[in-house]
């Protein structure tokens, strides 16, 4: 009998990769003209920085969770996590070129704040890691570089925690969202760790 | 007394009302023929000072966490705060301590307009066209003791209707204080109004402290407690972050926030392409008030 686990794989094996790309990258153009026409308020350079980081946080965290729904559940997303890790990338980049250009804007501010504030420190040094992994996301990489791709792109679990902690450190008092978001990093992170076999004695 | 302090911003920089109502569609319209062509207010500032921002603006961009930390929130929910009746609490070093009535205050008072900036310790700004009354004026009535120092001020805290407050963000209720100096001079006021209408809730219903040369927080709203002390007063940033947030956080662009910089800040307004604006020391009045501050290291003292 089909389960329901059986029916979301084969239709997963249906959907077609692009078909992914195209709806999470909806949000980009709906955002810049809600941006412009006063749809993210009064504000609207904070309002959109802070929307494509939210955005970029929850696709790394789509991403981390493909590996365990399918040792837990049997769900198999696997043939998306290359689309999920490039479209983080992507809002990624674009919640970084919204705070240079946009929300910033003075070279020397930027480099200082870069160098001065932690959040954007961590902010920045998460950045830094998705850097190599999407350059490395083509299947030629994969090929070239072997096991080393595999060893390479554990820097996601790095950059997810700098992603969940420049979330936390960057809010006024405290708040309850980005310690959820943590909390969801961190469980997810735990979950793919190897399941610790019992040490047999070994007759001395 | 009133009218101890007389703006250079007259009473003709107000945005009359059936303009700043129509701005909006006016810069939708602009907007949507020029594109994506950026508005600085900046350049559209009038001559002689400031253009104060929109009544839209004011209104629906506000810090107000017992409404929710989203800027929107206090907008949203705001409404829910029940600001009639409403009493004042005034006490500790007063002649004349007791539960004010916010009509007899009003009745008491002489109400006059303040065109201000406002400076938030996020680094976004407006102009604001306060109506309201001098601090000073209010103490006086209740009568300030010689040995009285400090002021404290209390927002009302009401957890059926203010959906924040289940969140430990802060300390609830929200505490500010200023030193007696800084209470009496006469930029400092209690705002009631906004644009010349009774001031909406989000903005701090029925009256709410307005001191222009400190950063947004210190202007507590929805004041329903004041008490003269001779002790420097707890004060509800202050107790969350003492490394971030000062007693005295006056505007200061040489000092940085420990997580931002102070140097420049964001009028609210010009749209997705408007650019930082140098941030002014005291927030542009210090001609006003930097002798209050003679001899003290604003660096340290923050």
């Amino acid at each position: 009998m089909e389960t329901i686990v059986d029916r979301v794989n084969g239709f997963v094996r249906k959907v077609p990769t692009w078909a992914v790309y195209i709806v999470f990258l909806v949000p980009v153009p709906w955002l810049l003209y809600q941006a412009q026409t006063g749809g993210l308020g009064v504000e609207p350079i904070k309002a959109l920085e802070h929307e494509l980081g939210q955005i970029a946080l929850q696709l790394l965290i789509i991403g981390l969770a493909i590996t365990p729904l399918r040792r837990y559940v049997g769900l198999n997303f696997l043939k998306f996590r290359r689309a999920y890790g490039l479209l983080a990338f992507t809002y990624v980049s674009l919640h970084l070129l919204v705070w240079l250009v946009l929300d910033v804007g003075i070279l020397s501010q930027i480099w200082a704040d870069i160098i001065k504030r932690p959040y954007i420190t961590i902010g920045m040094a998460g950045f830094l890691c998705l850097l190599p992994l999407a350059l490395t996301s083509n299947s030629w990489s994969v090929r070239k570089l072997g096991p080393k791709w595999r060893q390479l792109h554990k820097l996601t679990y790095l950059a997810v925690i700098l992603g969940g902690v420049h979330f936390i450190w960057l809010v006024k008092g405290f708040q309850l969202e980005p310690l959820i978001y943590m909390a969801v990093i961190l469980g997810l992170l735990v979950l793919r760790l190897p399941k610790r076999r019992k040490r047999q004695a070994v007759p001395g | 007394m009133a009218n101890r302090w007389i703006n250079t911003l007259k009473d003709k920089d107000v945005t009359p009302e059936a303009f700043f109502l129509n701005r909006r569609q006016v810069m939708g319209g602009a907007l949507a023929g020029i594109g994506l062509v950026g508005m600085g207010r900046a350049a559209s500032a009038a001559p002689e000072g400031l253009e104060p921002n929109s009544y839209e603006e004011i209104t629906s961009y506000n810090n107000y966490y017992e409404f929710g930390t989203g800027k929107d929130d206090p907008g949203k929910y705001a409404d829910r705060l029940t600001t009639q009746p409403w009493t004042v609490q005034i006490e500790g070093m007063v002649d004349k301590p007791g539960a004010y009535a916010f009509e007899d205050i009003m009745k008491a008072m002489t109400s006059e307009e303040r065109l201000y900036r406002f400076r938030c310790v996020e680094a976004w700004s407006m102009v604001i066209p306060w109506n309201g009354f001098e601090l000073a004026d209010l103490l006086n009535m209740a009568g300030v003791q010689s040995g009285a120092k400090y002021v404290a001020f209390e927002t009302a805290l009401r957890p059926d209707e203010m959906p924040g407050v289940a969140y430990n963000v802060l300390d609830w209720p929200y505490v500010e204080g200023l030193r007696l100096d800084e209470a009496m001079n006469p930029l400092t006021i209690m705002a009631t109004g906004v644009y010349g209408k009774d001031i909406p809730n989000q903005n701090g219903a029925p009256l709410r402290l307005v001191v222009p040369w400190k950063y947004g927080f210190k202007s507590i709203k929805s004041v329903v407690k004041i008490t003269l002390t001779d002790t420097q007063p707890a004060t509800s940033w202050n107790k969350a972050n003492a490394r971030e947030y000062g007693f005295y956080s006056n505007v200061n662009p040489e000092v940085d926030h420990p997580r931002w910089s102070q140097a420049t800040e964001r009028m609210i307004g010009g749209g997705l392409f408007s650019k930082r604006i140098p941030t002014l020391m005291f927030n542009g009045y210090e001609e006003e008030v930097a002798s209050l501050y003679t001899g003290m290291d604003l660096s340290k003292q923050i």
